[in-house]
């Protein structure tokens, strides 16, 4: 590439810089998504094989696991967008965590929808509380908790930095309570489960997982960067509407 | 008996406040600001509504960063931070409902390095002794002025930072803020304070906000 | 007198003045307790077997009031412009009235709780434990508490929030005080999970002054 780079991460903080490389990226990244998912699809539902177990059923799997890790995800950038707000200060930080937040609570509603669905044929209910679906429920709540922190907070600036000491705690508690519902549930282990993780994944099961996972990947980073550029719209708006006002836009 | 309103053993610091800059939110407050004031000076801050003389005396007080510039105390006492040697008297008064406005000064004293056993003597020096024994939610704005104010009496500190002290105040009150804040000066203490009445002192010094305002 | 305790003795004064003390708290805790026959019917036995989680998430919900109110009022009337001239760092300002927030919620409660275990039917050699779980995991919430107060200090109607904020991190501090009381009342061994509610509880130490003491920085600047 032989366009002028910006010299520096901190030139991205100027939002038209910003803009202009997002629109640069967006085009080709939704190109990239669309095939990731065309082929991950249809591996899903033609290449891979049913289970000898599960049946057709297992196919649930390609939504439902790269849902799981992207919720994950998500999280991990966002303390990471919380370091940039408190230590860095650096201004897209704060944007990248509003317009992640709802994202990972979107990414993580599916992977506890299609563990649902997923669950009815396997374990015979909707909702078994399960290690790991509880831990993941436990991350929505956080989510929402995080995105109700947002929308109560008018400032951005404040909100912003309530939120990365929210999404710092959050982090120093996830692992916690990982750690504290697996061994909840190795105390309440029901007699007989179906285990979802077999001890390893065929090969042939393994590559369309892999094409999913980045598809979601690439969905998120689509997203993710439409969601930015909104939020800056919207804080422009905001700003020529208090100027036009003569609001001052106190912070108080 | 003894005025209760010397500054007590720190001697004033002299303060100096340079290149000081300020935003709140969109809007740039002030910047450049350079200030000097020497002990036993007083300063007047005016300016329109909306121009930050509350937010410069918060900046002073260390309540809020500035954007840019530097607010320094000289000489400050070993192991003081500026805070530990002013006062400041704000839009709320620091009376928390529930509480006496006696416990509420004796508290404040414990709080603010003071002594608790002068709270009384404090609430009769600013014409709030009746209210001693009253939960301070049953006092009238005024009332509740004169009782914030007892708490510059309870903790002998050097500099006061006041913002709009008249507010509410009949004109005895704002007679007794005057005699109050010329006494802290006579003793070598330091007052900045916002508001827009006089203040009736021979040797004031005045900073107007407003005019820098971009 | 340093301001600490000042500031501890001014807020356990308050909180008998204000009606938001050690007895009110304590009725709270009853009247839950008292509902829960008239929810899941009068059968002895299973009473019992759900008495320790019961009285584990009744103490959770006894923590979370008064929560709201704790820093809001004073950051809300200047008093806490006051601490911060005290020369105390913030941290350790927020640590007192979390200390105060527990003397008149968390320790009643744990004294109170092999009371109510009696009238929960609870086998007689879980009450000591029970007391002892509470005591040792109330702390934390608490603690978990007074980050959702500092994060919610500057909303008018916070309450709510900040119990959606606060009750998913006590997950961890629930599962192993209720699973303490458990296993007692099973006769078995709780040095486990005592261990554990022993470790948030420290570790909510640490974290919950310096985080509840930067949101308040932050809610300031």
């Amino acid at each position: 590439m032989n366009d002028a780079r910006p010299t520096s991460w901190l030139q991205l903080a100027n939002p038209a810089v910003f803009n202009r490389w997002a629109d640069r990226l967006l085009g080709p990244l939704v190109i990239v998504t669309l095939g990731l998912f065309a082929y991950g699809l249809y591996g899903t539902f033609f290449l891979s094989p049913a289970d000898y177990q599960q049946g057709d059923t297992v196919r649930i799997m390609y939504i439902h696991v790269p849902a799981a890790w992207l919720a994950l995800f998500v999280y991990a950038g966002m303390v990471f967008s919380a370091l940039g707000t408190l230590v860095f200060r650096h201004p897209m930080a704060d944007v990248a965590q509003k317009a992640a937040a709802p994202l990972g609570a979107a990414f993580t509603l599916v992977c506890l929808i299609t563990g649902s669905i997923w669950g009815k044929p396997t374990w015979g209910t909707w909702w078994q509380w399960d290690a790991r679906m509880t831990s993941v429920l436990v991350l929505l709540l956080i989510y929402l908790g995080i995105m109700a922190l947002w929308r109560a907070v008018d400032d951005p600036l404040r909100a912003a930095r309530a939120v990365a000491i929210l999404t710092l705690v959050g982090a120093v508690n996830l692992p916690i309570i990982k750690f504290s519902v697996d061994w909840w549930y190795t105390l309440h282990q029901p007699a007989s489960v179906f285990r979802l993780d077999g001890p390893t994944i065929h090969p042939s099961m393994l590559k369309p997982l892999l094409i999913m996972a980045l598809g979601y990947l690439g969905l998120y980073l689509v997203l993710l960067l439409v969601r930015m550029k909104t939020e800056l719209t919207l804080r422009r708006i905001d700003r020529l509407q208090r100027l036009a006002a003569g609001i001052p836009g106190e912070r108080a | 008996m003894a005025p209760l309103s010397t500054p007590g053993r720190v001697p004033a610091p002299a303060l100096a406040i340079r290149g000081l800059a300020m935003a709140r939110g969109y809007r740039t407050l002030f910047r450049d600001l350079d200030i000097d004031l020497a002990p036993g000076q007083v300063l007047q801050l005016t300016g329109p509504n909306g121009t930050g003389k509350s937010t410069l005396l918060r900046l002073i007080a260390g309540f809020l960063r500035p954007d840019a510039g530097t607010i320094r105390w000289s000489p400050l006492p070993e192991d003081a931070t500026p805070g530990e040697c002013l006062h400041y008297s704000g839009h709320h008064e620091g009376l928390r409902d529930g509480l006496t406005a006696h416990d509420n000064v004796a508290t404040m004293a414990s709080l603010l390095g003071g002594d608790p056993g002068r709270a009384e003597a404090a609430l009769v020096e600013v014409g709030a002794g009746p209210l001693a024994e009253l939960p301070v939610e049953v006092l009238s704005a005024g009332q509740r002025r004169r009782v914030a104010l007892a708490r510059l009496l309870v903790a002998p500190r050097p500099i006061w930072l006041l913002d709009e002290p008249f507010t509410a105040l009949d004109n005895d009150g704002q007679a007794l803020v005057r005699r109050l804040i010329a006494t802290h000066a006579e003793a070598g203490g330091l007052v900045i304070a916002a508001t827009h009445q006089p203040l009736d002192l021979p040797d004031i010094r005045h900073v107007s906000l407003g005019g820098q305002a971009s | 007198m340093n301001a600490w305790t000042a500031l501890l003795l001014r807020d356990l004064r308050l909180a008998r003045r204000v009606g938001a003390g050690a007895e009110l708290g304590l009725v709270f805790f009853l009247i839950l307790v008292s509902l829960l026959p008239f929810a899941i019917g009068a059968d002895q036995r299973f009473i019992s077997r759900i008495a320790p989680a019961f009285l584990w998430l009744s103490a959770l919900l006894a923590t979370l009031l008064g929560l709201d109110r704790l820093l809001q009022a004073d950051e809300e009337e200047g008093v806490l412009d006051q601490f911060l001239l005290s020369g105390t760092p913030l941290e350790l300002i927020v640590l007192a009235k979390a200390l105060a927030h527990w003397l008149v919620t968390g320790l009643p409660l744990s004294l109170a709780a092999p009371l109510l275990g009696l009238m929960l039917a609870i086998e007689p050699q879980a009450m000591a434990p029970l007391a002892l779980s509470l005591l040792i995991g109330t702390p934390a919430l608490t603690l978990i508490g007074l980050i959702g107060a500092a994060l919610t200090v500057s909303l008018k109607r916070g309450g709510l929030l900040l119990s959606v904020l606060v009750l998913p991190l006590t997950v961890p501090t629930l599962i192993f005080g209720a699973t303490l009381v458990k296993e007692a009342a099973l006769g078995r061994p709780y040095t486990t999970p005592m261990m554990l509610l022993g470790g948030m509880t420290l570790l909510m130490l640490v974290i919950a002054p310096v985080s509840a003491a930067a949101a308040l920085r932050h809610a300031r600047q």
